[in-house]
């Protein structure tokens, strides 16, 4: 296959301070040969200021300033790597607890999850968080690398009683995937290589599974929905007449001569062509932003949907939904919030809460409904007018959305509909 | 059988189309950073591909610090003529004369931190709510955390702590009067990404990417321009080299390297070997451990 028909993989890494994230990703970054000779230079350098013998892989991961000071993680941050095979964008999140809504947001685009354990302690809470959030979001492969192997004598044992430990808690969790690899970020067994250490695992080492997880088949090809983002008249000469519907499709395929309806007016009409700078195309699928022209005048502007006739979404204007707390602020009683839904926007209020989510026991607390910082809970959600949703579960494009806070502006809560 | 997913040049294109459609549609007041390097071509073609059969609906935003290369302002010209689009300059000298801004002392003295000034005024007095610059995450460790839509305070200022989150592809630009955001819709593209892009595409760039003769002085590990603005130094010597750039920034600053890759081709295959950072040879960036991160808080691009 040609270099040029690469496809691009987006995974999460979520992780505490000690379990060895950050030489996992510097290991990536280092062996897949990401790195340049001053940034590696800086990290010699940093590395030798503090004391540390040979390179400190995980320096390479380093931030910003108030990170650096403190040591941690505080924000997502985006990195990147190209092999042969692949275009890789890692969302690098914090671990620990008052950054769940770090990791929700790095979850929120990923097509695969990685998540750390450290042999020596095998599952501990943060693993469990880890693996809820990854179910919640839909993150449809999940990798789970059993780290620091060297630390307990590559053990074959230690390797499978994690296993065991994991699925225990994971048949609760909604994952289609789940892989297990043994691993040593700092000495690279089965990172890159294959481990000369461990013969007795048959698999393949991390990269060679990022590189080959099949990803095609995660996107929603049956429900086709065209949120429409902007209205295209151009007014000049030579295309007087022409009104494009500009968006980018979310799930599902388009064709000319399709029979659509434009949600939420239901109105009616057939495909007359697919547009791109490029020129016409015969379909379109997600993710491609290309502009749709129908046969007939309908009054369609941003907000609006086009879909397939026999295949309509549901239009709501009140649901259910899991959402994750995201602001300082606590949610306010039955307050007014502005949600955004692929590209409508609505007034909108919380109309109940039913029980939040301890993420560490998955137990429902009804008593505790006050939505705080990090808190994920199942509420209710009213609209002023009619949303057009599908279950998150079946589209992750048409079944998310965020809160508004009308007085800051701030981004409050993340939700997927149930 | 028919293929349906996207290569990653692909899914990138429709990523930033998306982005600057989403610009276009939250925003009253929008315009395009344009500096003349590459990136920010390449996001004003992408802009054209994002509304076409429209014009280019954004005025490109050109902060002007005076100390050019010729060959960029000729490219500038050129290019608002051919996409038929609006330039707006905002000046930096025009700042110093008016005594907003002083110009730096010394041998290493440059305009570049100037151009935060001249910036946020040219914003301010444009009355611009979002500036779509072609900063990318892979260039800088503080750009690593950047958002697809950041916002800025009435202040210009950006603070890295205290970010919206941004999940799934909902972007919220929703900001009161006198903010503005920045959008950055080639967020994820690295510089590989770009050049390959650029060569697939066949989008023109200036001469200055391509290798070339021209005289230069040895300072700082890199060939400096010669200009009328470059003081020799003792012992330095003016020199014709075959170089090019591999960014573009003021004459003052950006240094060359030897270089025989004189087509994208020979480029492409340049860069994919190339051993240090893209950023490695702009003196900018070396000032200390977080001279992008310091600028980028009070405003910078």
């Amino acid at each position: 296959m040609k270099i040029s028909e690469n496809q691009l993989l987006r995974f999460t890494t979520a992780g505490s301070v000690d379990d060895g994230k950050s030489t996992l990703i510097g290991r990536l970054l280092f062996d897949s040969k990401a790195i340049f000779e001053d940034q590696l230079e800086a990290v010699e350098k940093t590395s030798k200021k503090k004391g540390h013998e040979g390179v400190d892989l995980a320096l390479f991961t380093d931030g910003l300033k108030d990170e650096r000071e403190q040591g941690i993680t505080i924000d997502v941050a985006y990195r990147y790597f190209t092999t042969p095979k692949r275009k890789f964008i890692i969302a690098d999140t914090p671990g620990h607890i008052q950054y769940t809504r770090n990791m929700v947001t790095g979850a929120s685009t990923a097509n695969a999850a990685l998540i750390l354990i450290d042999a020596r302690h095998g599952v501990v809470e943060q693993t469990k968080r880890h693996a809820f959030i990854a179910s919640l979001l839909q993150i449809p492969h999940l990798v789970v690398c059993i780290n620091k192997m060297d630390l307990v004598d590559f053990s074959e044992e230690v390797y499978n009683t994690i296993i065991t430990q994991f699925e225990e808690f994971s048949s609760k969790l909604y994952i289609k995937d789940i892989r297990f690899l043994p691993i040593s970020a700092l000495l690279g067994d089965n990172v890159v290589n294959r481990s000369e250490n461990m013969d007795w695992f048959q698999g393949a080492p991390l990269l060679y599974t990022l590189e080959n997880i099949h990803i095609s088949s995660d996107i929603n090809k049956i429900d086709a929905r065209f949120p429409v983002q902007t209205v295209l008249r151009p007014q000049s000469e030579d295309f007087l007449d022409y009104r494009g519907y500009a968006g980018r499709v979310a799930s599902g395929i388009f064709r000319p001569n399709d029979e659509v309806a434009v949600m939420p007016s239901g109105f009616t009409s057939k495909i007359k062509s697919i547009d791109t700078f490029g020129g016409e195309i015969d379909k379109a699928f997600a993710p491609m932003s290309v502009s749709i022209t129908l046969e007939d005048d309908i009054d369609a502007s941003r907000g609006d949907m086009i879909v397939k006739v026999n295949n309509k979404p549901e239009t709501e204007q009140e649901f259910s939904a899991m959402i994750c707390w995201l602001n300082n602020e606590t949610a306010k009683n039955r307050a007014k919030y502005t949600v955004m839904h692929t590209s409508n926007q609505q007034t909108a209020m919380i109309k109940s809460v039913l029980y939040k989510i301890d993420i560490n026991t998955y137990n429902r607390n009804e008593e505790d409904k006050d939505l705080n910082m990090n808190d994920i809970a199942r509420v209710t959600i009213r609209t002023t007018r009619r949303l057009m949703v599908d279950k998150y579960r079946h589209n992750r494009n048409t079944g998310s959305f965020i809160l508004v806070d009308n007085v800051s502006n701030e981004t409050v809560a993340a939700g997927m509909i149930l | 059988m028919s293929k349906y997913y996207l290569n990653y040049l692909d899914e990138l294109e429709s990523e930033a189309i998306y982005i600057l459609r989403e610009v276009w549609a939250q925003f009253e007041n929008p315009v395009i950073l344009f500096s003349g390097g590459k990136d920010s071509i390449l996001v004003t073609h992408l802009a054209k591909k994002a509304f076409y059969p429209s014009k280019i609906p954004f005025p490109l935003m050109h902060v002007d610090t005076g100390h050019n290369f010729p060959e960029t302002i000729q490219f500038r010209d050129d290019l608002i003529e051919k996409f038929d689009a609006q330039l707006i300059v905002g000046s930096v000298q025009e700042s110093i004369d008016q005594g907003r801004v002083a110009e730096e002392k010394g041998k290493n003295a440059t305009r570049n931190s100037l151009q935060i000034t001249t910036l946020l005024d040219a914003i301010e007095s444009n009355k611009v709510d979002c500036a779509i610059g072609g900063g990318r995450r892979d260039e800088e460790k503080a750009r690593a955390k950047e958002r697809f839509f950041s916002h800025r305070d009435d202040f210009g200022q950006w603070d890295p702590k205290n970010q919206r989150p941004e999940l799934w592809n909902i972007l919220n630009g929703k900001h009161f009067e006198g903010e503005h955001f920045r959008a950055f819709p080639i967020s994820n593209w690295t510089e590989m990404d770009v050049w390959n892009y650029i060569k697939r595409e066949n989008i023109q760039i200036p001469s200055l990417y391509f290798a070339h003769d021209r005289e230069v002085v040895w300072r700082n590990n890199s060939w400096i321009p010669v200009s009328e603005y470059l003081k020799l130094e003792e012992n330095e010597e003016i020199v014709t080299k075959k170089i090019r750039f591999r960014t573009l920034g003021d004459i003052t600053i950006t240094g060359g390297m030897e270089s025989d890759a004189d087509t994208l081709e020979k480029i492409v295959l340049e860069v994919s070997a190339m051993k240090q950072t893209e950023r490695g040879n702009r003196s900018d960036d070396k000032r200390s451990e977080t001279a992008m991160e310091d600028r980028k808080r009070q405003g910078y691009f």
